[in-house]
């Protein structure tokens, strides 16, 4: 990764805050958040629900309603300020620039239109191709993500395909028109084991052939390590920890990854063993705490760490976190270190 | 497994339920679907029995077929030792000794009450007086980590997921069930609040001496909670063992496949090939033979005509066993052991 961290990143996402209004107080979803995503690399943004990963992902797409939605920050991808878009280019960068998958594609996909359609008319909206040139690219597409019977799959319906299935072909069509982003919010959180594991696989595969950049939203450590080349844990809207996948399976420094990673039931664990818990919920997102806002839930929280954000603190090159007590966090053993 | 032998509380006998398809206009489709088929196993007293298996494969059916919730097309749940439904065990006498938590803990409990009401509403449909009802309610929510004081006259809406799940746990205790299924009950929660969740399911089992069926698509959930582990697939069941000796020595080849699905948690062991292709097939038309066989890397001519036996299974005090031609005599499987060939 070093040769090309030197390049301009393919995503530069620098002091984001997101503020939904319209509700009784005005909700900070995100606040803060940098992020840099090179060509032909895997981030895994990790947290749970409320965390601010979803609406992250769908900021980088300019997915929340206008009226309603505060955004503040800097946002680059390809070299385009996505925050300054009119809504024609914003037209133009979706599915172009930065593509999605999501989670349940019976929703994502057009019911009333075949699987194969819907990617021919992706094609031809940005590029001036035939009908023929299209379904032919939409043909090697389905080939690309191994649907079996490709032309046949063409012609299918999304209601006809089996969830696995449907899962690929929203792949396919969100590379139709060979994007240089894929963002991925959950993909393989609605699939069984032995397709999660396909859907993975596949996702490995693309990456590497087509050099994609992929931010992957998941609530699932195991899958953002399958496919991550770094992981950014996020906390109440902001990454409070970022580094290698192996960095943070191995060596987590902040106390909340630490925590998260204790509390899996994880196959390491002796039978009748309590688990870890954290104790106490997440913080009300429309009454943040002026400090860190992990402090309350925290075992190493002192004084310092409610008056005031704490600064990113940099333990080796590209492993930061936020947080005052990485001292003494450090020798915190994990289940996964043993 | 403990080496003490316990009693078997639950005994399933050759549980089936085919959920029949509706023809369409021109007389088209019909058939069945086989949600569940001869379905044999025990749940032993005191034990968690972790019931895992992909989308289609009928778990939920077993759990709802184990409730009552929908009759059986075929076969019999005996409840220590009394047939359920017949004159020794009405069906609501049975119902008050097995209860059930659900995934969604918001669709469970009714919005309009509130959850002191909602939890005494079983006690007094079964003819506890109000007042008793009323505080044993108000202790069950002490007993699940909700404090009384502050959350008996909440509504459902009021409460994080969390927090409704340990109602919906409180509600299925009201009335002083043995058993208690649980379907998903973790699934729908984050991480840390699953965590909590699952340690005050284990101490509520110490405390009321509790029998579970944890139904769960999470292996790692049903690694750590489970006593014995029941491997289904479209509607049978593959194996049945220890959670141990299962997870660190499958079986079956579906077992073993669901087992290798699991992500590795290394990055520097990631998983090359997937076990298996495709998805699960359809239950409505499932393939001859072993249901497994399409998809099994282990598959011969004989296992698409012959159905591997689960008689095994059905055997009284059976606590484990493996549908699998590999592992039966004389099935005519290459892979079976040659001395197995000549003890049968």
């Amino acid at each position: 990764m070093k040769a090309v961290a030197k390049a301009a990143p393919l995503v530069d996402i620098a002091d984001l805050s997101v503020t939904f209004s319209g509700g009784r107080a005005p909700v900070r979803a995100v606040s803060g958040v940098s992020l840099q995503v090179q060509r032909g690399e895997t981030v895994a943004l990790i947290g749970e629900s409320g965390s601010g990963k979803s609406v992250t992902l769908r900021t980088m797409l300019m997915l929340h309603p206008a009226r309603r939605t505060t955004l503040g920050g800097r946002l680059v991808v390809a070299g385009r300020d996505v925050l300054a878009m009119s809504e024609r280019e914003l037209a133009d960068y979706r599915g172009k620039v930065a593509s999605m998958i999501f989670q349940e594609p019976l929703l994502a996909l057009d019911p009333v239109y075949s699987v194969g359609a819907q990617i021919v008319e992706s094609i031809r909206r940005h590029e001036p191709v035939s009908a023929a040139e299209a379904h032919s690219r939409a043909l090697e597409l389905f080939e690309r993500v191994r649907i079996p019977s490709p032309e046949r799959r063409l012609a299918a319906y999304p209601h006809e395909m089996s969830g696995g299935m449907r899962q690929r072909a929203m792949i396919a069509l969100a590379l139709a028109c060979r994007p240089e982003l894929l963002l991925a919010d959950e993909p393989t959180t609605a699939l069984d084991a032995t397709v999660q594991i396909q859907v993975l696989i596949l996702l490995r595969e693309l990456q590497r052939e087509l050099g994609l950049g992929i931010v992957f939203v998941t609530h699932d450590i195991g899958a953002a390590l399958e496919v991550a080349d770094r992981i950014a844990v996020m906390y109440a809207g902001r990454i409070v920890e970022e580094g290698t996948a192996r960095e943070l399976i191995h060596a987590p420094r902040h106390p909340y990854t630490q925590a998260l990673l204790r509390s899996r039931a994880h196959g390491a664990l002796a039978k009748g063993q309590r688990l870890v818990t954290i104790p106490g919920a997440p913080p009300d997102l429309s009454r943040l705490p002026p400090g860190c806002a992990f402090a309350e839930r925290c075992r190493l929280a002192q004084d310092a760490c409610r008056a005031q954000q704490p600064p990113a603190v940099e333990l080796a090159p590209g492993h930061r976190a936020r947080c005052l007590r990485t001292d003494a966090s450090a020798d915190t053993p994990t289940s996964h270190t043993a | 497994m403990d080496a003490v032998v316990r009693k078997p509380l639950l005994a399933v006998r050759g549980l089936v339920k085919h959920f029949p398809l509706k023809r369409d206009v021109l007389g088209r489709g019909g058939g069945v679907v086989r949600a569940v088929d001869d379905l044999n196993f025990q749940v032993l007293a005191g034990e968690t029995l972790g019931v895992v298996g992909e989308s289609g494969c009928g778990k939920s059916t077993t759990a709802r077929l184990l409730m009552q919730l929908i009759e059986p097309t075929a076969g019999e749940v005996v409840f220590d030792g009394a047939l359920v439904g017949s004159r020794d065990l009405p069906l609501k006498e049975y119902r008050r000794q097995v209860q059930m938590v659900f995934q969604d803990s918001y669709a469970s409990l009714n919005p309009r009450l509130t959850i002191e009401d909602s939890i005494a509403f079983g006690p007094q449909v079964h003819g506890v007086p109000v007042r008793e009802a009323i505080e044993r309610a108000r202790s069950l929510l002490d007993k699940v980590g909700l404090e009384p004081g502050r959350f008996a006259e909440r509504y459902p809406h009021e409460l994080s997921g969390g927090q409704r799940q340990r109602v919906n746990i409180a509600r299925a205790l009201a009335l002083q069930p043995r058993i208690v299924i649980l379907d998903e009950a973790v699934s729908a929660l984050d991480k840390s609040v699953e965590a909590q969740v699952l340690n005050l399911l284990m101490d509520l089992k110490d405390e009321f001496g509790l029998t579970y069926v944890f139904i769960s698509h999470d292996l790692h959930v049903v690694r750590f909670v489970s006593d014995r582990v029941m491997v289904m697939y479209l509607g049978e069941v593959a194996e049945l063992g220890a959670a141990e000796s299962l997870f660190v020595a499958p079986r079956h080849p579906y077992t073993k496949a669901l087992l290798s699905s699991m992500p590795s948690m290394d990055p520097d062991r990631r998983t090359l090939d997937a076990p298996l292709a495709g998805d699960p097939p359809n239950p409505i038309d499932p393939p001859s033979g072993c249901r497994f066989h399409p998809r099994c890397p282990r598959a011969e001519a004989v296992c698409a005509q012959r159905v591997p036996s689960r008689r095994a299974l059905a055997l009284q005090g059976a606590t484990e066993g493996v549908a699998c031609l590999m592992n039966e005599p004389g099935s005519g499987h290459t892979a079976v052991a040659p001395a197995q060939e000549l003890a049968a």
